[in-house]
C-alpha cells in the first residue's frame, strides 16, 4: 500500500444484494471524482483486497467505509467489527444495512424453515441426501468451519456502532453523490459534517411530498394487488385501493415508483419522528378505509370491515418489507407468519 | 400466595366511556382480576398501533383496547376507525405469532362497569392459559438472537 495523503475508502458487503455497489457506479462520471479524491482500501466487489489486509491496518486506517448488507450470520457481524474498528466514519449503506431489508423478512419465520427452504424444498434444487450447510464438516484433511447462521437477520447499527445512515433499495445515485460531496468537502475544505447519527441522503418528510399524483379524498372500499388493477395515471395510487407506502417512508428518491404506477415499496425507511414503520402504514391505511359507519349494527360492522382487511394479503410482508429489523417487535414468536 | 402466573395486561381506555366504566366498577366495589394496568386515552382513535406492540415487547402479557360503542363515541367514529385499526393488527399479530387472546377490542360504555370487569376477568384467565409472553427475554434473546423462539417451533 503506498501512502499518497489520500483519504481511504472502504465498501463492504455483508448480506446484501449487491445493488448497493452498482447504485454508486452509477454515479457516472463522479465516480473519476471519487477515484480522484479517495484512495480505495477494500472494496471486495471491485477491486482485490483480502480480509487480512483490512486486519493489518491500523486503528481508524478507513476514513470512510460505506457498509452494506445486513447481519445475517457470524462472519457478517465480524466484518462489522472489524470495519468499524478500521474506520473513522462507519455509514450504513442502503436499506440492508439501515434497517434489514429483504433479507430481514426471514425474521418472519426461523432460521430452520429458511433453511429447509432454500435447501430441500426449493423446486429447482435436487438435494437427495437431504444435505444441510453445517457450521462443521470433518474431511479427510481436518475440520472446514462454515460462519453461524443467526435465528434473526440485524441491522447494522444492531452490532455496532454507526455514524450515518444512508436508506434506499439501492440508494439513489443523486443522493450518493450528494452524500460524498459533503464528505469530499468536509475532508479537503473542512467543511462541516452532519451530526453524527443523522440520516443522510434523503429528505425528512414522507415521500407523498415529492410525489406528482393528484391527492382527493381517500375513501378505499377494498386493496388491490398490483396485477388486480390498471390504475389511473394522474390519481393518487392509495386512493385507488394500490397500497402505496408513500405516506409512511422518508422522501429522498423522487417518488419513483409511483411515479411509473407502482406503490411505493417503503425503501426509504420511516420519516423522521416514527419508530415503526409498518405500524404506521397499518395505522394510517386503516383509518383511510371507508367501509361501515357508526349507525350499522357491532356485528355487521365488525364482518364489513374484516372482509375490507382481508383484501391486504400478506399485511406483515407488505409493511415491514423494508423495515423488519428495526420494527418494535423485530422478529415473530414461532415462524408461523409468512405462510 | 400460590405461584401461579399472573398475567399483566395493559388497557387502554377511552376516556369517555370505558376508563368511566373502570371508574364505575371501583365505585360499586365489583371484584375483578387485578391484571389491567389502566392507561386513559382521550379516544380509542388514538390508540396507536405502535402503543400496542411497545406494550408487547416491554413485557405486557396482553393488551385491552377498550373504547364507546359504535354509534356513540365522543367524536364520532374514533371508535370506527379504532376497530379498523384493530382488524388489520390482528392480522399482522397473527403473522407474529400472538395469539388473538392477547390483544383485544371491547365497548363498554359508561354505565357497564360489570361488562368491563367481566373482560378483564375473562381475559386474565385466557392469558393465563396462554402463558407469559415475555416477548424480549423469550423472542429476542441474548442479542436478539431468538433462541427461545426456535424452541418452542
Amino acid at each position: 500500500m503506498t501512502e499518497n495523503g489520500k483519504p481511504k475508502l472502504a465498501m463492504y458487503w455483508a448480506s446484501s444484494c449487491g445493488g448497493c455497489e452498482i447504485s454508486v457506479l452509477n454515479i457516472h462520471e463522479n465516480i473519476l471524482t471519487v477515484d480522484e479524491v479517495f484512495d480505495i482500501a477494500f472494496f471486495p466487489c471491485i477491486a482485490d483486497f483480502k480480509v487480512k489486509d483490512v486486519e493489518a491496518y491500523p486503528d481508524g486506517y478507513i476514513d470512510l467505509c460505506l457498509f452494506n448488507g445486513a447481519i445475517r450470520n457470524s462472519e457478517n457481524e465480524e466484518m462489522a467489527h472489524l470495519l468499524r474498528q478500521k474506520s473513522k466514519v462507519m455509514v450504513a449503506f442502503g436499506s440492508c444495512a439501515y434497517e434489514g431489508c429483504i433479507p430481514a423478512l426471514s425474521n418472519l419465520t426461523t432460521k430452520d424453515a429458511t433453511l429447509e427452504k432454500v435447501f430441500l424444498e426449493n423446486p429447482s434444487i435436487d438435494n437427495p441426501d437431504r444435505i444441510l450447510p453445517q457450521q462443521v464438516t470433518t474431511v479427510a484433511e481436518g475440520d472446514l468451519h462454515l460462519p453461524e447462521f443467526y435465528h434473526t437477520v440485524k441491522s447494522l447499527d444492531q452490532v455496532v456502532n454507526v455514524d450515518y445512515f444512508i436508506p434506499g433499495c439501492p440508494p439513489e445515485p443523486h443522493q450518493i453523490w450528494a452524500v460524498l460531496q459533503v464528505v469530499v468537502g468536509a475532508l479537503t475544505a473542512g467543511q462541516p459534517l452532519p451530526p453524527a447519527g443523522s440520516i443522510v441522503g434523503a429528505g425528512t418528510t414522507a415521500l407523498c411530498d415529492e410525489c406528482s399524483r393528484e391527492k382527493r379524498e381517500m375513501t378505499i372500499k377494498r386493496f388491490y394487488r398490483p396485477y388486480e388493477i390498471q390504475p389511473d395515471p394522474e390519481q393518487c395510487l392509495l386512493e385507488q385501493g394500490v397500497i402505496c407506502m408513500g405516506i409512511a417512508t422518508r422522501s429522498g428518491c423522487g417518488a419513483l415508483c409511483p411515479s411509473v404506477g407502482i406503490g411505493c415499496r417503503g425503501c426509504y425507511g420511516p420519516p423522521d419522528g416514527i419508530e415503526d414503520q409498518g405500524a404506521k402504514m397499518l395505522s394510517a391505511i386503516a383509518s383511510v378505509l371507508d367501509v361501515g359507519d357508526e349507525s350499522m349494527d357491532e356485528g355487521d360492522l365488525e364482518e364489513l370491515i374484516q372482509e375490507a382487511v382481508a383484501t391486504i394479503a400478506d399485511p406483515a410482508g407488505t409493511f415491514y418489507r423494508f423495515s423488519m429489523a428495526h420494527s418494535i417487535l423485530k422478529r415473530v414468536k414461532n415462524g408461523k407468519g409468512a405462510v | 400466595m400460590t405461584d401461579q402466573f399472573e398475567p399483566v395486561i395493559v388497557g387502554f381506555l377511552c376516556n369517555w366511556c370505558s376508563y368511566r366504566a373502570a371508574d364505575l366498577a371501583g365505585t360499586a366495589r365489583i371484584k375483578y382480576a387485578p391484571n389491567l394496568r389502566p392507561i386513559r386515552v382521550m379516544c380509542s382513535g388514538r390508540v396507536d398501533p405502535q402503543f400496542v406492540l411497545q406494550a408487547l415487547r416491554n413485557g405486557a402479557d396482553g393488551v385491552l383496547i377498550a373504547g364507546c360503542h359504535p354509534g356513540e363515541c365522543h367524536y364520532v367514529n374514533g371508535n370506527i376507525k379504532a376497530l379498523r385499526r384493530f382488524s388489520l393488527l390482528r392480522r399482522t399479530l397473527e403473522q407474529w405469532g400472538i395469539e388473538n387472546e392477547r390483544v383485544q377490542l371491547l365497548w363498554a360504555s359508561a354505565s357497564e362497569g360489570t361488562i368491563l370487569a367481566a373482560a378483564v376477568d375473562r381475559m386474565t384467565e385466557e392469558i393465563r392459559s396462554l402463558g407469559p409472553l415475555r416477548w424480549s427475554e423469550k423472542v429476542l434473546g441474548k442479542n436478539g438472537a431468538a433462541y427461545v423462539a426456535v424452541e418452542e417451533a
